[in-house]
């Protein structure tokens, strides 16, 4: 039975406006702070707000139609979003299945296993690797991984696993998979870095009670720490996904860019993102041009449910994590 | 499987919950490793192929038309510099603004919604801002401009600058503020010249670290500083930046211009690794653990 609040008491007496002498440049200054503040959400209506404006006949001409169709083609202005949403949706999912067992077995590594001198270093290894530039994982992709990918992995694939659909079909480098896998990468330091937050919030008592009963070190992280931290690790690979849905130039310089759905992953395929970076400024007529800002829209809406459900998850953990124990 | 287990005498058990303790330890290990190779991957060949293409021309000289060998980027990297300049004009006030808001004034209530916005829009797709100001300001006035590339990055740098600020506004002793309370200072005195004046390396850390963020971003240029060959005499004409032109010359034809892209790749990352460092340096007082 807390206060609503984990602030110090302090904290909040002070944070009392002045009750006397409260003078127009103390008022006028917390306006303006609040106004800045506020910049926040009216910048996420004014985003919302351009895109359907830019996109109002597209949603007028095809409706609903417009999420399912397959149709690309200029030359007659029909348009259809599915196939970039399956290219978004499936590169990220791949990213996910690579990322996630990754970056939570590197966090537990951090927090459980890691010899203390060595936990720094690693966690700014980590956060050097998110100051990666999206262009520079691209032109990595593009002659180092891509390379790699058709020459080794992806022959690899095709003989040990080329039973399963998924793993058919001609290699030419650039493809779902390739768009997965350097996805993969530039997730991987933001679900590190929160499941890292997460674990460390779990408390000790927890790890104490199963040392007690005999534990080994892999069972307390298992029995103590996973089940007690899943939810949040949970809401970490939702945020990992909403970055990963709106992940552009990397992508753009992998994927292979053709609007074609196949089962299988060595196919290239195209992203919402990546299909807005390459036409947006060759869109020659309105349609065009609205169609794209369809596809803006929806990778807003979308991105913007992904990370709201993800905040909610890691807030009410770290709301109910103090209160829950004991 | 857990029959056969319990028939093991205990002793036997036990050994193989420790071995498979050591095994997952392992693993875990590996995995951290993992976690790390494409941080020293991606610096290897960048070194590796940036290196030799790197030289005093890179600097110097504007890019050669398509097919001449030579030439170099020096009109993207005073680019970047410049809307990096304007991005910090928008994003910094708003951001530092909004910080001390939040760690000053407001209920606890709307504090979270304003926090929960912030992280929210931080999610959102660096492509859409793109999108969204080349219909405010590219549309309008009809050209591609420095203006638009500058607004897209400090729009972005907002809610960035926002978390941090107040983050270290948070770690500013109550006494200090009380202080100036009893000395029967104008709160907005107390805040300018004792709070953000005692956390503004933290602050500046913070927008610097923004910065390094928002300078390898290329995807809201694409439609806004739209890029340019040559030096732009205007802020409101088109012009290059460092990664709209690693981008092109990535995925162009031409081998000199894949050295290039290599070489403009060392130098943003460089730029970006110094920033992240020097930050590093500044803010030494605050460790974790």
């Amino acid at each position: 039975m807390a206060s609503p609040s984990g602030d110090p008491a302090s904290r909040v007496a002070t944070k009392a406006p002045p009750s006397s002498g409260a003078r127009w440049p103390d008022i006028s200054f917390r306006w303006l702070a609040l106004l800045a503040a506020l910049t926040t959400a009216a910048l996420i209506v004014l985003v919302g707000w351009e895109l359907y404006r830019g996109s109002r006949q597209a949603i007028a001409q095809f409706g609903l139609n417009f999420l399912g169709s397959s149709a690309w083609d200029p030359v007659t202005d029909k348009y259809g979003a599915w196939p970039f949403i399956y290219g978004t949706l499936v590169s990220s999912l791949i990213a996910l299945v690579i990322a996630v067992p990754l970056g939570v077995a590197a966090a537990l590594y951090l927090t459980e296993m890691a010899p203390l001198q060595l936990r720094q270093p690693i966690v700014t290894i980590i956060e050097m690797l998110a100051a990666v530039p999206s262009v520079i994982f691209g032109l990595w992709g593009i002659f180092v991984l891509i390379p790699w990918l058709r020459d080794h992995l992806f022959v690899w694939l095709k003989h040990t696993l080329g039973f399963l659909p998924l793993f058919q079909g001609p290699i030419y480098g650039v493809s779902m998979l390739a768009g997965g896998i350097i996805i993969a990468i530039m997730i991987l330091p933001i679900i590190t870095s929160v499941s890292r937050e997460i674990l460390r919030s779990v408390p000790d008592l927890q790890r104490e009670a199963a040392y007690a009963l005999g534990a080994t070190h892999w069972e307390v992280i298992r029995i103590a720490v996973l089940s007690y931290a899943r939810r949040g690790l949970f809401g970490a690979a939702v945020l990992g996904l909403g970055r990963a849905l709106g992940e552009t130039m990397a992508v753009t310089m992998v994927i292979g860019n053709r609007p074609v759905i196949s089962a299988s992953l060595f196919a290239p395929s195209y992203t919402l993102a990546s299909v807005i970076a390459n036409e947006f400024t060759e869109a020659t007529t309105d349609m065009y041009l609205n169609a794209l800002f369809e596809l803006g829209l929806v990778l807003l809406v979308v991105t913007i449910l992904v990370n709201i459900v993800a905040q909610l998850m890691l807030r009410t953990l770290s709301g109910g994590a103090s209160g829950k124990v004991n | 499987m857990s029959e056969t287990r319990h028939i093991q005498p205990a002793a036997a058990q036990h050994s193989w919950r420790r071995f498979k303790s050591g095994a997952m330890a392992g693993l875990l290990f590996v995995c951290a490793l993992l976690v790390m190779a494409p941080l020293f991957l991606v610096l290897y060949f960048l070194i590796r192929e940036g290196a030799s293409a790197l030289d005093w021309n890179f600097f110097t000289q504007l890019p050669k038309p398509t097919g001449e060998a030579g030439g170099g980027m020096a009109n993207a990297i005073v680019g970047t510099l410049v809307m990096l300049a304007m991005a910090a004009v928008i994003g910094v006030p708003l951001g530092v603004m909004g910080g001390i808001y939040l760690a000053e004034y407001g209920s606890d209530r709307a504090n979270d919604w304003i926090r929960f916005t912030a992280d929210v829009l931080n999610g959102i797709p660096s492509i859409v801002w793109g999108m969204v100001v080349y219909v405010l300001l590219v549309v309008p006035f009809k050209t591609f401009s420095a203006y638009a590339g500058g607004v897209a990055l400090g729009l972005m740098m907002v809610p960035l600058v926002m978390r941090t600020t107040e983050e270290v506004l948070i770690l500013v002793p109550q006494g200090y503020r009380e202080a100036g309370l009893a000395l029967g200072i104008a709160r907005w005195k107390i805040i300018t010249v004792i709070v953000v004046k005692t956390a503004l390396k933290g602050i500046v850390t913070g927008v610097l670290v923004a910065m390094a963020r928002v300078a390898g971003e290329t995807a809201p240029l694409l439609f806004t500083a739209l890029g340019n060959n040559f030096w732009s005499h205007r802020l409101s004409e088109p012009i290059s930046a460092l990664p709209l032109q690693i981008f092109t010359y990535a995925i162009s034809p031409y081998d000199d211009w894949h050295r290039q892209a290599w070489a403009g790749a060392l130098v943003l990352m460089a730029v970006i690794l110094i920033l992240n460092v020097s930050v590093r340096i500044l803010s030494r007082g605050r460790k974790f653990k």
